[in-house]
Formats: C-alpha cells, sequence, structure tokens
C-alpha cells in the first residue's frame, strides 16, 4: 500500500496565547452557617470581577483596573497581572444563595450551607 | 471544600500556593517570571506583613503604588522625613467569628511598615494619596530644582 505523506502546515508547539494570573490569597472561614471566603485583590473594583460557578467548582477571576502607568518604574514589586483562583466547594452549600461583597480590593464571598444539611434536632414523638 | 486542608499561619509556609501540587508547574514558570524582589519578599518568614511596593517616575512626579487592600483610610499613615516616603499603618481583623472553623489564613493582619528612599527631593506640601480598590496611590511632585532641565550646550 502506498502510503501518502500529507504535509501540514503546523506550528510545532500549540500557539495558545497564555494569560498569566496570580493567585489571591484567601482567608477561608467555616461557620455553622455556612462558609466565608475572603480573597484580596487589590486594584481590582466591582466591575472587574467575574464569579462562575460550574458543577461544584467555583472560579474567581478579578481583572485589574487599567491603570495610567505614568513614568519610567524604578523599583516593582507588584505582580501586574489579573487574579484567578479555582475552589471545589462542599456539597452542602447552597449555590443559589451565594452572595459577594467587594471592598477595597478585598472580596467577600459568603456560601450558606443549604438547609437540610444543618444540625437539626428531631423531636420524638 | 473537602479537598482543601488545613492551613496554618502564613509564617510557617515557605511558599505561596504550597499544597497545591497540580499547580506546581505554574508556580516553577511564575518563580523564574516574577522579579527577583518578589522572591525576597515571600521568603521572610516570620517578618509579618510585608505589601508589594512600585516606585515609579516622570520628569514631574514620583509615584507610588502600594497594594494594601481591606483596609481603612484611617489605618494607613503615610509621612515623609529627610528624604525617605513611610507607609505603615495596621490591618485590624475584622472577623467577628469566634465559632468558626479556619481553613486557610493566607491573608496577614496586624501592623506593616514600607520605607522608601525618595531618588529626588519632592515638594513635601504638595503630596497627594489616594486609596482606591485597595491600592494606595501616592503622588510626589518633584521640587523644582530636581526638574530635568535641558542645558544648551555652546559651542566656541
Amino acid at each position: 500500500m502506498k502510503a501518502t505523506m500529507q504535509t501540514e502546515q503546523r506550528p510545532a508547539r500549540d500557539v495558545r496565547p497564555t494569560q498569566n494570573y496570580v493567585s489571591p490569597e484567601v482567608n477561608i472561614f467555616e461557620t455553622k452557617d455556612g462558609y466565608v471566603l475572603e480573597a484580596e485583590m487589590p486594584g481590582v473594583s466591582k466591575e472587574g470581577l467575574e464569579i462562575t460557578l460550574e458543577g461544584n467548582e467555583i472560579t474567581i477571576v478579578g481583572h485589574r483596573n487599567n491603570e495610567v502607568v505614568t513614568g519610567t518604574p524604578l523599583f516593582r514589586e507588584r505582580a501586574l497581572a489579573d487574579y484567578r483562583r479555582v475552589f471545589e466547594l462542599d456539597p452542602a452549600i447552597d449555590t443559589a444563595k451565594i452572595a459577594a461583597k467587594m471592598d477595597q480590593g478585598v472580596l467577600s464571598l459568603t456560601l450558606p450551607k443549604s438547609e437540610r444539611v444543618k444540625p437539626r434536632k428531631i423531636a420524638v414523638d | 471544600m473537602n479537598s482543601l486542608t488545613r492551613w496554618q499561619r502564613p509564617e510557617l509556609s515557605t511558599w505561596p500556593g504550597f499544597g497545591r501540587l497540580t499547580d506546581l508547574r505554574d508556580e516553577i514558570d511564575r518563580l523564574f517570571e516574577s522579579p527577583l524582589t518578589e522572591l525576597a519578599r515571600t521568603s521572610n518568614l516570620l517578618s509579618g506583613w510585608n505589601p508589594a511596593l512600585d516606585l515609579y517616575e516622570d520628569k514631574d512626579n514620583l509615584y507610588v503604588k502600594v497594594e494594601l487592600p481591606g483596609m481603612k483610610r484611617e489605618d494607613i499613615d503615610v509621612s515623609l522625613h529627610e528624604g525617605s516616603l513611610s507607609i505603615s499603618g495596621e490591618r485590624k481583623s475584622e472577623q467577628k467569628h469566634e465559632d468558626a472553623e479556619v481553613y486557610r489564613a493566607e491573608r496577614f493582619f496586624g501592623r506593616f511598615q514600607r520605607t522608601v528612599t525618595l531618588p529626588t527631593p519632592v515638594a513635601a506640601d504638595k503630596v497627594k494619596a489616594q486609596y482606591k480598590d485597595g491600592i494606595l496611590n501616592i503622588t510626589l511632585p518633584k521640587t523644582e530644582e530636581a526638574k530635568p532641565k535641558h542645558i544648551d550646550v555652546n559651542v566656541s
């Protein structure tokens, strides 16, 4: 069987544009009513936030406000990338009641547990 | 949240993101791409909070930007002394959850201080500071003598 050679123009590597993200620092607490997640994203305002829920995963993306950088940098420590972090949710969380608040670069996510999962006393007849 | 592990205070970790092995490659990539000052900053195990700071310069002003999320304006102190700009303050832990179980505590709380030696003299009375979206923006206008002047070269 004659093997036919097919040559395609194909780049040597996948040339998907990659976006560099920085992971925001978080504090996570659990109370009896649910979870509270605080993520630090300085430079992000409410409009720059993207929170998506897919299945049992929540993805938090914070786009920085495009700051006008005037002048030449003399000293730089800030990572000027957008923020991104993904979390796996406890199935006990009632995803319809998740609330988000943004204040001075800190995102506070409240994730309440669904009612039926909370400890309940059962009366005995 | 069953996949998260209990987390100690940040002072005990040597690496941001330690524990998330699936992101190890990303961490290593970032290690080589991020400026070396970031590495130095995160390896200060016991020095507490060290907020990131940028310093820029153009012909009229110096600009300082400090990342200070979650603070109240009155808790931030900015002072200028003998050519050094000092930014300090305290971030109080707002959280009232005494009965809460902590899963992750990466955020720093408490006092911090950063001091920057300014490369040129600035007009102290014209310094402006603004705190927005967790970033403190300080604009320091240079004194007239410090601005670059064009000098004509005479050929005799």
